[in-house]
C-alpha cells in the first residue's frame, strides 16, 4: 500500500461517498442534503464557519452520529451499519483531545492500539517510530497532564496512526498549535498523502487548507456552497487582485477614485478592501496619495471563504 | 489496490477478530489504571467494611452479649459485610468511575473511534465491576479468616459469587450513570436504593422480625439474594434456594445491562 499515489484511474470507487446526507438536532438542520466524494489518495479539506456542520459530518462518517437520511459509504461499506468494522482502517484526530490522563504518553499509544487487538514487539517498534514522528520521544514516560496543548495534539495525531490506517479523519488537527508544531503536522500530513493515505480534514486556517488540500469544500449551514481545488476556487469565485487600504486618508481617496465594473470594495473594521480584475490603475492612483497605507496582493482562499460565507460572526 | 478495499470487511468477519473478546482490552485498561492507584483504591474498598467489622462486630456484638442465629455477632456481621462490600464496590465503580470515563475524560468516546461498540464497552465495564468486587471481597475474606471469622474452605466460593454480585450491581449502576448529569445525581440512587437495601436486607441483623412488607421488598432486591448465597458459605452451611438466588441476580443483569447499553448509546451516539 505504501506506494505513492499516481493519478487514480476513473474506475476506482471513492473512499468516501456521501449522498443526500441529512442530520437535524431538534428543529435545527445541521447537515442538509450533503453530497461529497473523496477519492483514494487525496487530501480533502472541509471548511466552514463555526457551526457549519463539519464535525457532525465527520462524526457521521465514523458512525458516531446516526444520520436522519442519506447514503453514507466508506470503503464501499454502508455506514453506520458497518462502522465498527470500518474504523479498523481509519485513524481519527477528534476536535477535542480525549487522551487517557491515567497513562503516560507511551501507555496511551499502547492502550489505544489494544483496542485494535494490536500488541507485541511489532507494536512497540511502531510506537517508538510514532513517538519520533510526533517528536515526543523525550516525553514518552510523561503523564498527559504534564504535556502542553500542542504536545497533546501531536500525541493524538500519533495515536491516530497506531493502527496503520488507510483513511485519516482529522478535525482541526492544528488548532492551538504554535507555528513550529503546525509546520511539523503539515509535513507529516504531506508524508501521509505521499504514501497513498486518504485524508479528510477540517480547518479554520485558510493558508493551511490552500497548502495541504487537493480539493476543498466550503460548507455553511450544513450545505456545501462551493467545491474544487484551491486554485479553481480562487480563480472562479474571486477577483484575482486584492488591495487593502488603511490610514486617515482612505475616505478622501475613495471619494475621488472612480471605480468601474471590474472592481468591488468592502470595508472591514478600519480597512478598505478592493477586489479587482486589474490592480494597476488603483495602485497608481494610491501612489499619488500621501496619507494612505496600502498592500496589494493576490487573492487567496481566505478571500473566497469570506466572500462565500459572509463576514458576520456565527453564533 | 482494489482487493484491499474488500479486505476491509473480510478482516472483521475472519478469525482475526474474536468478537466476544472485544471487551478484553477495555477491561484490561481499567485494570491497569486501577493497579496504578492500588493503595487508595484498596483502602477505600476494604477499609470501611473492616472498620464496621471491628466497631460493630466487637463493640456492638459484645454489648449484645447473645448469639444471632446461633452465631457470634461478629461472625454474622462479617458474612454480611463481605456481601455488602461487593455491592458497594461495584456500585461506586459503575457510577463515579464510569461517569468519569463517560462524561469527564471522554474515554469511551476515544474507544468509539476504534473498532469497538458501546456494547463492547459496557460488557467490559460490567465484567470489570465484578472483578473489582471480587478483589475487595478477597481482601476482606483474607482478613476475616485471619481473625477466625470464616468457618471453612468452602468460603472460597464467595469470591466467584462476589464477581456475580458485582456484575449485577455494576449493571444497575451503569443504568443510573447513563442518566446522570453530574456526580450529585448518584446520591439519589444511594439514598433511595443502596442504603435502604444495605439496612434492610439482613447485613447487620436478620430481617425475620421486620414487617411483612419490608421483607417482601427486600426479597425483590438483589442484595438479599446475594446474602442468601454468601452468608451460608462463610459460616460453614450449605445455601438453600441456590437456583432462585442465582436467577434473581442474573435477572437483574439481564434487564439492567441491555438497558444501560441502550441508554448510553442514546446519550453518546447522537
Ligand atoms: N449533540 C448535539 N445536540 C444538539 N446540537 C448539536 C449537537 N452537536 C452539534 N450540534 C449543533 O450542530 C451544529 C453544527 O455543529 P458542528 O459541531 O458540526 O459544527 P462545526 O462545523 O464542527 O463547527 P466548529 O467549527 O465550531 O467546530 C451547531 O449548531 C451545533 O450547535
Ligand atoms: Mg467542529
Amino acid at each position: 500500500m505504501d506506494t505513492p499515489s499516481t493519478k487514480t484511474t476513473q474506475a476506482q470507487p471513492p473512499v468516501i461517498d456521501i449522498e443526500g446526507l441529512t442530520k437535524s438536532y431538534d428543529q435545527l438542520t445541521v447537515v442538509d442534503h450533503l453530497d461529497l466524494q473523496v477519492e483514494r489518495g487525496e487530501c480533502f479539506g472541509l471548511l466552514g464557519p463555526n457551526g457549519a456542520g463539519k464535525t457532525t459530518t465527520l462524526r457521521m462518517l465514523l458512525g458516531m452520529t446516526p444520520p436522519d437520511s442519506g447514503v453514507l459509504k466508506v470503503f464501499q461499506q454502508s455506514i453506520p451499519a458497518f462502522s465498527r468494522q470500518i474504523r479498523r482502517q481509519i485513524g481519527v484526530v477528534p476536535q477535542m483531545d480525549n487522551l487517557d490522563p491515567d497513562f503516560s504518553v507511551r501507555e496511551n499509544l499502547r492502550t489505544y492500539a489494544s483496542y485494535f487487538g494490536l500488541s507485541g514487539r511489532d507494536l512497540e517498534k511502531r510506537i517508538t517510530h510514532l513517538l519520533e514522528f510526533a517528536r515526543l520521544t523525550h516525553k514518552a514516560d510523561a503523564l498527559i497532564d504534564m504535556l502542553s496543548g500542542g504536545m497533546k495534539r501531536r500525541l493524538t495525531m500519533a495515536r491516530a496512526l497506531v493502527n496503520d490506517p488507510q483513511l485519516l479523519i482529522l478535525d482541526e488537527p492544528t488548532t492551538g498549535l504554535d507555528p513550529q508544531a503546525r509546520q511539523l503536522i503539515w509535513q507529516r500530513l504531506r508524508e501521509l498523502r505521499h504514501t497513498g493515505h486518504t485524508l479528510i480534514m477540517t480547518t479554520h486556517y485558510m493558508e493551511e487548507a490552500q497548502r495541504l488540500c487537493d480539493r476543498l469544500a466550503i460548507m455553511d449551514h450544513g450545505k456545501i456552497i462551493v467545491q474544487g481545488t484551491p486554485r479553481e476556487l480562487i480563480q472562479q469565485h474571486i477577483e484575482p487582485h486584492v488591495i487593502e487600504i488603511n490610514g486617515v486618508g482612505q475616505e478622501k481617496w475613495r471619494a475621488q477614485f472612480k471605480m468601474d465594473e471590474s472592481m468591488r470594495f468592502e470595508t472591514l473594521g478600519e480597512s478598505l478592501f478592493i477586489y479587482a480584475q486589474d490592480e494597476k490603475a488603483i495602485v497608481a492612483d494610491l501612489c499619488e496619495f500621501d496619507d494612505v497605507e496600502f498592500i496589494h496582493r493576490r487573492a487567496n482562499l481566505e478571500d473566497v471563504f469570506l466572500k462565500m460565507t459572509g463576514r458576520d460572526l456565527r453564533e | 489496490m482494489n482487493t484491499e478495499v474488500t479486505d476491509v470487511s473480510m478482516k472483521d468477519d475472519g478469525l482475526r477478530e474474536v468478537g466476544w473478546l472485544r471487551w478484553y482490552p477495555v477491561w484490561s485498561r481499567n485494570m491497569r489504571v486501577w493497579r496504578k492507584l492500588i493503595g487508595p483504591a484498596l483502602l477505600g474498598n476494604i477499609g470501611e467494611p473492616l472498620l464496621y467489622l471491628f466497631a460493630l462486630g466487637y463493640g456492638l456484638g459484645g454489648f449484645l452479649g447473645k448469639d444471632i442465629q446461633g452465631l457470634e455477632y461478629v461472625v454474622f456481621l462479617a458474612s454480611g459485610l463481605v456481601c455488602s462490600s461487593a455491592m458497594n464496590t461495584a456500585s461506586f465503580e459503575g457510577m463515579y468511575s464510569a461517569y468519569t470515563r463517560m462524561a469527564v475524560q471522554d474515554t469511551w468516546i476515544g474507544m468509539l473511534t476504534a473498532p469497538l461498540s458501546i456494547r463492547d464497552i459496557i460488557t467490559a465495564e460490567v465484567i470489570w465491576d465484578g472483578t473489582k468486587s471480587a478483589i475487595s471481597v478477597t481482601a476482606i475474606l483474607l482478613v476475616a479468616s485471619i481473625m477466625g471469622l470464616v468457618a471453612d474452605g468452602w468460603a472460597i466460593l464467595v469470591i466467584p459469587l462476589a464477581w456475580l454480585v458485582g456484575a449485577c450491581f455494576g449493571s444497575m449502576a451503569l443504568v443510573v450513570t447513563s442518566l446522570a448529569k453530574n456526580y450529585d445525581f448518584f446520591l439519589y440512587y444511594f439514598t433511595l436504593l443502596i442504603t435502604p437495601m444495605l439496612l434492610l436486607s439482613g447485613v447487620f441483623f436478620p430481617i425475620d422480625n421486620m414487617p411483612e412488607m419490608v421483607q417482601l421488598i427486600a426479597k425483590a432486591l438483589p442484595l438479599y439474594h446475594a446474602l442468601g448465597l454468601m452468608r451460608p458459605l462463610m459460616i460453614g452451611q450449605m445455601p438453600v434456594d441456590i437456583l432462585l438466588h442465582l436467577m434473581v441476580l442474573f435477572a437483574y443483569i439481564a434487564i439492567a445491562m441491555p438497558l444501560a447499553i441502550r441508554l448510553i448509546s442514546r446519550r453518546l451516539l447522537r
